[in-house]
C-alpha cells in the first residue's frame, strides 16, 4: 500500500516538474528580446559634457583640499594651525558637496515621479491579531486574577532591579546637606592658608575666606568677608555680637543656585544702585551685607547665611560658632535646621 | 564611443548586477531596495532641517569618538604645567587639564573639539526649527503623531546631552552651570534633596564617581537613546511617507509627489550633508567657541559676569532670572525653593504643551482623520496664532536670559531689563495671538479675493472655470 501510494507521489512531482520544466523554457523564448531592450526605468536624457567638466574640476578641487588637510597637520609648530586645517577640511567638504550637487541638479534624472501613499491601515490584518490573541487567551479562566498576579510579579521584579540604583548616593539621608566645616574657635585663612587679620581687613572691597585645615571645594567653606563702619551696619538685634570691628561674613555660595557670590557692588557699580550689595553673577541675587545678608533683588528666597565672627588675642578672626542658615541652595524643608559641622572637620 | 569603453560599461554592469545578487542572496531584500531606491522625497526648503539635524548629529559622534580619546573625566587634583602660559601652576582637574591639552597638545584637536562644540549648536538649532516647521504646517497630525513625540523626546535629549557635554569640561562655566543644575534639582519638591544626592552621590560638587556618570551618559547612555530613537523616527517617516504641500493638482492625500531616493535625491542629499560638514568644520577651525583656556578651572567660590552658556539653555537661564524671589513655605517650612519654578516647572511646562498638542489639537478641531497634505501657516488661524504665542514666550523669556550680557557690555540696567522682561513674559503672548491670527485671517481673506479674481478673469475671457 505505502510503496504504491510513494510511487503516486513520485510520478506527480516528476509531471510537476516537467510542466515547471517546459514553462521555464517556453518562458525563456518568448523573454529573450526583452532582456535585449529593457524598458528603461531612468528617463533618457542628454549628455551634459560641460557639466562632467565641471563635476570633475570640484572632485579634485576636493582631493586638494583633503591633500592640504594632509600637508598642514604634518607640518608640526605650525602658527593657525587649527585655522588652516579647519579651512582645508571644510573647503574639501564644500566642493565634494558642490560637485554632488552639480551631479543633482544636470547630470541625473530630477524628474517629480508620483508615488501612492501607504494603505492607511490593514483592517483583515489587524483583526487577525486581535482575534489571534484573543483565542490564545481562551484555556485562561481566571484572567484578572492571573493579570494581577502578573502584574505583581513584573512590578515587584522591576523595583528589585531598580533597588540598586540607590547605591549611587545617600538616598534617605539628607544630613550631610547641612553639614559645614565651622565650629566655635575655627580660622578664618586665604587662599594660601594665611589667616585674616582684623587690621588687614580695608573697607570698600570684599574678601574670600576658608575654613582653617578643610577642603576648599565643600559648599560650607567659602565666605565673603566685608568690612563696614561699625555705624552703616543694621545687623538684626541677635547678630549684633556677630562682627568685631564692623567686619561681617557670610556664606559665599548663593542660597539661589549654588554659584559663588562674586561681585561687590561697591563701588563699582553705578551710584543709583543703592547702597553696598552682594550680588551673585549667575542670576543676580542681590544680598544686603549690612542687614544680615537679606535679600534686595533677583531670585534668591532666602538670606545669605551669616557666620559670627570674633578677634582672638593674636588679631586673626574666627567663627564664633556655625551659620545663622543652612549653606547653599535651598531644598524641601531646608530651614527647619541650623547647619551642623561636619564629622570629617 | 570604443569598444573598449563599451565593454568596460558592461563589466561595471556586471559588478553591479553581482553586488545586487550577493546582497539579495543573502537578505532576500532586492524587491525592498528596488522599492526604496524609488521612494519619492516631496521637494521643499523646509523638509531638509530635520536632514541638517541628522548630518549634525552625525558628525557629533564623529569629532566625539575622537575627543574620548583624549579625554579624562576624572575629578583629581592636578597642577598644570603644559603649553598655555597663562595657566601655569594653577590646581585643577585632570578632566579640566585633559580637555586644555587637547585643544593646546594633540594635533588637530582643538578643531575637532570646536567642530564638536558648534555641531552641537547647530544641532538643537536644525532640531528646534525643524519643530517649528512641523508645528506650523500641522505635519504632526495622524499618522505621524508618534513621529512627532519621537522628534521632541530627542529634543529633550538633545538638551541634556549638550549641557552634560559642556558641563564635562569642568572649566568655571561648566562648574556654574553644574551648580545651577543641582540647585534645580534640589529644588523639586518632596525629593528634591535625595534625587540630587542619588546623582551627585552627596552634597556638590559631589563625589568624583559623578564624573564618570555624567561621562558615560554623555559619551554611551544619551548618543545610543538619542540614535535609536532617531532609527525609529526615519523607519516611521518611510512607513508613512512624507508629507507635502498642496501644489498642484497631483499632489493629494492619495499621491505623494517627489523626487526619487535614487537617481535624483540621493546627490542632493548628500550634498547637503557635505555642506553640513564644511559649515561646521569651517566653524570649528575659524570661529572660536568655548575658549575653556580662558575661563579658567572652576572651584566653587568663584565666579564671573556676564557668562552665558550655549544658547539652548538660554531659555532656562532666563526663567531663573525672572521669577521674583520667593520660596513656598507654611511658616519656617520651606515646601518649593526658587529654582523650581524657572528650572523646572517651566521647561516642563513647554514640553507638556509640545506633547500635548496632537491630541489637544484633535479634540478642539474634532479633526480625528489622516492628513498627508500640509498647512500653510495661514490656512489654520488658531493653531498659528496659539503656536506663534508659545514661541513668544520661550523667545522673550530667553532674550531674558542675556540680560546680564547686555548689562555688561551695554550698561543698561538690569534691574530695569528685568521688570521690562517680567511685563513682555504676559503681555508679549497676548500679542503675537492676537496679532497672528488676525495676520493668518487677512491672507486667507487675500487668497480668496485673488481666486475671485482669477475666476472671474477666466469668465471674463470667456473660459469655463475648471472644476476642483
Amino acid at each position: 500500500m505505502s510503496g504504491d501510494r510513494e510511487e503516486g507521489a513520485q510520478l506527480n512531482a516528476l509531471k510537476r516538474w516537467a510542466i515547471a520544466a517546459g514553462v521555464l523554457l517556453l518562458g525563456r523564448k518568448r523573454r529573450r528580446p526583452l532582456v535585449a531592450e529593457p524598458e528603461r526605468l531612468v528617463e533618457a536624457g542628454q549628455p551634459d559634457p560641460r557639466a562632467e567638466w565641471l563635476v570633475l574640476a570640484l572632485l579634485l578641487g576636493a582631493a586638494c583640499a583633503a591633500a592640504g588637510f594632509i600637508a598642514v597637520y604634518s607640518f608640526n609648530h605650525l602658527e593657525h594651525q587649527t585655522q588652516y586645517l579647519g579651512l582645508a577640511l571644510g573647503l574639501a567638504f564644500a566642493l565634494l558637496g558642490a560637485a554632488l550637487g552639480v551631479i543633482g541638479k544636470r547630470l541625473v534624472d530630477d524628474e517629480e515621479h508620483e508615488e501612492e501613499y501607504p494603505l492607511p491601515r490593514h483592517p483583515e490584518a489587524e483583526e487577525e491579531i486581535a482575534q489571534l490573541v484573543q483565542e490564545s487567551g481562551d484555556r485562561f479562566t481566571r484572567k484578572r486574577l492571573l493579570l494581577a498576579g502578573g502584574g505583581t510579579a513584573v512590578g515587584a521584579l522591576g523595583a528589585a532591579l531598580v533597588v540598586p540604583a540607590l547605591s549611587l548616593g545617600p538616598f534617605l539621608d539628607t544630613d550631610p546637606f547641612y553639614e559645614t566645616p565651622w565650629r566655635r574657635g575655627r580660622r578664618l585663612v586665604d587662599e594660601a592658608g594665611k589667616p585674616f587679620l582684623l587690621d588687614e581687613i580695608e573697607t570698600e572691597t570684599f574678601y574670600t575666606a576658608y575654613a582653617d585645615r578643610a577642603s576648599k571645594e565643600e559648599l560650607g567653606s567659602p565666605l565673603v568677608v566685608v568690612r563696614f563702619e561699625p555705624s552703616q551696619l543694621h545687623l538684626p538685634s541677635q547678630r549684633r555680637d556677630w562682627a568685631p570691628g564692623g567686619v561681617v561674613a557670610y556664606s559665599k555660595i548663593c542660597t539661589h543656585a549654588g554659584c559663588a557670590v562674586a561681585l561687590y557692588r561697591k563701588p563699582t557699580f553705578p551710584p543709583v544702585e543703592p547702597g553696598p550689595a552682594l550680588v551673585c553673577p549667575c542670576h543676580y541675587s542681590t544680598f544686603d551685607p549690612t542687614r544680615g545678608g537679606n535679600v534686595i533683588f533677583g531670585p534668591a528666597g532666602r538670606p545669605l547665611p551669616q557666620l559670627p565672627l570674633y578677634v582672638d588675642p593674636s588679631g586673626a578672626l574666627r567663627a564664633r560658632g556655625n551659620f545663622s542658615g543652612p549653606v547653599g541652595p535651598s531644598w524641601w524643608g531646608v530651614r527647619m535646621r541650623k547647619p551642623s559641622t561636619g564629622p570629617s572637620t | 564611443m570604443g569598444r573598449a569603453h563599451a565593454q568596460a560599461e558592461h563589466g561595471a554592469v556586471d559588478v553591479i548586477r553581482g553586488v545586487v545578487r550577493f546582497v539579495d542572496e543573502r537578505s532576500g531584500t532586492a524587491p525592498f531596495l528596488k522599492k526604496a531606491l524609488r521612494y519619492v522625497f516631496p521637494d521643499n526648503w523646509s523638509f531638509l532641517l530635520g536632514e541638517v539635524a541628522l548630518y549634525s548629529f552625525v558628525i557629533l559622534v564623529g569629532t566625539g569618538i575622537y575627543l574620548t580619546l583624549f579625554f579624562e573625566p576624572s575629578t583629581a587634583s592636578t597642577y598644570y604645567t603644559g603649553t598655555y602660559a597663562p595657566l601655569h601652576g594653577h590646581e585643577m582637574s585632570v578632566a579640566y587639564r585633559s580637555a586644555v591639552d587637547l585643544s593646546f597638545k594633540v594635533r588637530a584637536g582643538l578643531l575637532m573639539r570646536q567642530t564638536h562644540h558648534w555641531a552641537a549648536d547647530v544641532f538643537i538649532a536644525a532640531i528646534v526649527l525643524h519643530m517649528l516647521r512641523i508645528f506650523f504646517t500641522g505635519a504632526f497630525r495622524k499618522p505621524r503623531d508618534l513621529t512627532y513625540y519621537i522628534g521632541v523626546t530627542m529634543l529633550l535629549l538633545a538638551l541634556l546631552e549638550g549641557y552634560l557635554g559642556y558641563s564635562l569640561v569642568d572649566d568655571l562655566l561648566s562648574g556654574m552651570g553644574l551648580a545651577i543644575g543641582y540647585s534645580v534639582a534640589m529644588s523639586i519638591p518632596f525629593f528634591g534633596a535625595n534625587l540630587a544626592a542619588l546623582i551627585w552621590g552627596g552634597p556638590f560638587p559631589g563625589k568624583p564617581e559623578f564624573w564618570s556618570r555624567m561621562f558615560v551618559a554623555h559619551v554611551f547612555l544619551l548618543p545610543v537613546l538619542i540614535g535609536t530613537l532617531l532609527a525609529l523616527h526615519l523607519f516611521l517617516v518611510a512607513a508613512r511617507h512624507h508629507t507635502q504641500f498642496r501644489e498642484s493638482r497631483r499632489t493629494t492625500e492619495k499621491t505623494v509627489v517627489g523626487i526619487p531616493a535614487f537617481p535624483g535625491y540621493a546627490p542632493r542629499s548628500l550634498a547637503l550633508f557635505c555642506s553640513v560638514a564644511a559649515v561646521l568644520f569651517l566653524l570649528g577651525g575659524l570661529v572660536q567657541i568655548n575658549p575653556i583656556w580662558l575661563w579658567g578651572p572652576y572651584h566653587i567660590s568663584q565666579g564671573t559676569n556676564g557668562a552665558q552658556p550655549d544658547w539652548y539653555l538660554g531659555w532656562l537661564i532666563g526663567a531663573l532670572r525672572l521669577v521674583p524671589n520667593f520660596d513656598v513655605t507654611i511658616g519656617n517650612y520651606t515646601l518649593i525653593p526658587n529654582p523650581f519654578w524657572g528650572g523646572a516647572l517651566f521647561p516642563l511646562i513647554v514640553f507638556a504643551i509640545l506633547y500635548l498638542t496632537p491630541s489637544l489639537e484633535r479634540r478642539f478641531t474634532g479633526e480625528y482623520g489622516f492628513h498627508h497634505l500640509l498647512d500653510r501657516p495661514r490656512d489654520a488661524a488658531w493653531r498659528t496664532a496659539l503656536g506663534a504665542a508659545l514661541f513668544a514666550w520661550v523667545f522673550v523669556i530667553f532674550l531674558a536670559g542675556a540680560s546680564d550680557r547686555v548689562f555688561v557690555s551695554f550698561g543698561v540696567s538690569y534691574q530695569a531689563q528685568i521688570w521690562v522682561y517680567r511685563v513682555l513674559v504676559f503681555a508679549l503672548p497676548v500679542a503675537a495671538l492676537v496679532v497672528t491670527r488676525r495676520w493668518c485671517l487677512a491672507l486667507q481673506e487675500s487668497d480668496r479675493i485673488h481666486r475671485r479674481r482669477e475666476l472671474a478673469e477666466a469668465e471674463a475671457r470667456g473660459e469655463l472655470p475648471q472644476a476642483e
